[in-house]
């Protein structure tokens, strides 16, 4: 950062991250023709399912849009699973 | 001859595409090929005013394909550069004026005459688009470095991946680059440009006073001698003939004016 910069108060975080992040966010949703609602339609589905089987938090839930190899988009769900409640009792 | 057929599309509005096919027309044909440039713009002709042959339209693309005139009478040769040659749009009708078939008819013949025909596509992705394409099977993706046109060229990219006829995979200008907002991180670099639409990159163009002043007189940048945007789609033009130019180091910016003075008295603090 130069001393202008400083003087100016410029943030570390520049215009030009915020273009790319949302860019690269919002292709993948156009390519994939998943608009962001849907995506999370399917991630209340994803848990009203899961949590069926076992212990999860819809908060820690995540679902997601990702660029693979080969131009490939994939749908990618992160699932943390609680801890089982007698685990915690033997401890 | 080998007739290529170049479609110059974005998508969005107002990101160069007129600006572009003027001038690589005109620097093309200074590299001695016969080019011919359709106006594919029906209702909002512009490439004639870029070029400065405003005046001497008579017949335009609808007439000849309504047959009302030879596609030779409607053909306007430039009289600076006998090799270049434009096919206007018509002004008071719209896209359906013309079909994808009919334009190709005409490529087809201008293929007869000419090593290289451009088409200069309207903005959208409807009929004007579908006839601009139709013939083509080369591309060039014009953006700025900006999240709506690149967002908008991504479309007009998977648009063009799945046409039913031949063409090849489409190559990047990424116009109106401000180096000095790049250096600040302030605005996409080529890269990210790249990254991110993942198409191969044709040339970069400097956003640049000069293609204003040289619109304004109807001659193209590329005639003119101390024009950075027209040395860089002079460069472009070349590469298009397979030569390998070195991309332009834009790095080396005339940036003046007394807050950049400042700012570079201060850069080293
Ligand atoms: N590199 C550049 N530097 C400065 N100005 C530019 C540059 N490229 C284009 N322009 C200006 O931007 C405006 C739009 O350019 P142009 O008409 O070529 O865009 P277009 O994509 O053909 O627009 P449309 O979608 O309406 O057909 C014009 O005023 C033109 O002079
Ligand atoms: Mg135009």
């Amino acid at each position: 950062m130069s001393l202008l910069d400083i003087l100016f108060g410029k943030k570390e975080k520049t215009s030009k991250e915020d273009a790319k992040k949302r860019l690269q966010l919002v292709l993948l949703h156009d390519r994939t023709e998943i608009p962001f609602e849907k995506l999370d339609m399917m991630k209340k589905e994803i848990f009203e399912v899961v949590s069926k089987y076992v212990d999860i938090d819809m908060s820690s839930l995540e679902v997601n849009l990702e660029n693979i190899e080969d131009g490939k988009v994939a749908l990618v769900a992160n699932i943390p699973i609680n801890k089982r409640k007698n685990d915690n009792q033997n401890n | 001859m080998d007739g290529r057929v170049i479609v110059v599309t974005s998508g969005k509005g107002g990101v160069g595409k007129t600006t572009t096919t003027a001038n690589l027309g005109m620097a093309l044909s200074n590299l001695g090929k016969k080019v011919a440039l359709i106006d594919a713009d029906i209702g909002l002709r512009n490439l004639d005013l870029v070029l400065g042959l405003e005046n001497r339209i008579v017949y335009d693309i609808v007439d000849v394909v309504e047959e009302k005139c030879k596609l030779k009478q409607a053909l306007i040769k430039d009289k600076r550069q006998p090799n270049l040659a434009l096919l206007p749009a018509a002004q008071t009708r719209d896209k359906s004026a013309v079909t994808p078939e009919q334009m190709i008819e005409v490529c087809n013949e201008l293929k007869k005459e000419f090593d290289i025909i451009i088409i200069d596509c309207p903005a959208g992705i409807e009929q004007g688009f579908k006839n601009a394409i139709a013939a083509a099977t080369e591309s060039i993706i014009v953006t700025n470095p900006e999240v709506s046109s690149i967002r908008d060229a991504d479309r007009i990219i998977g648009l063009l991946d799945s046409v039913d006829h031949e063409m090849i995979p489409p190559k990047l200008i990424v116009n109106r680059i401000r180096m000095e907002m790049v250096k600040e991180n302030e605005m996409l670099n080529v890269d990210d440009v790249k990254e991110i639409l993942g198409i191969d990159l044709l040339g970069v163009v400097p956003d640049d006073e000069s293609i204003i002043t040289s619109t304004n007189k109807g001659i193209p940048a590329v005639m003119l001698d101390n024009s950075l945007a027209g040395q860089a789609l002079k460069d472009i033009a070349r590469r298009l003939l397979g030569e390998n130019v070195p991309f332009m180091d834009l790095t080396k910016d005339n940036n003046t004016g007394i807050f950049s003075f400042f700012k570079k008295l201060f850069a080293k603090s």
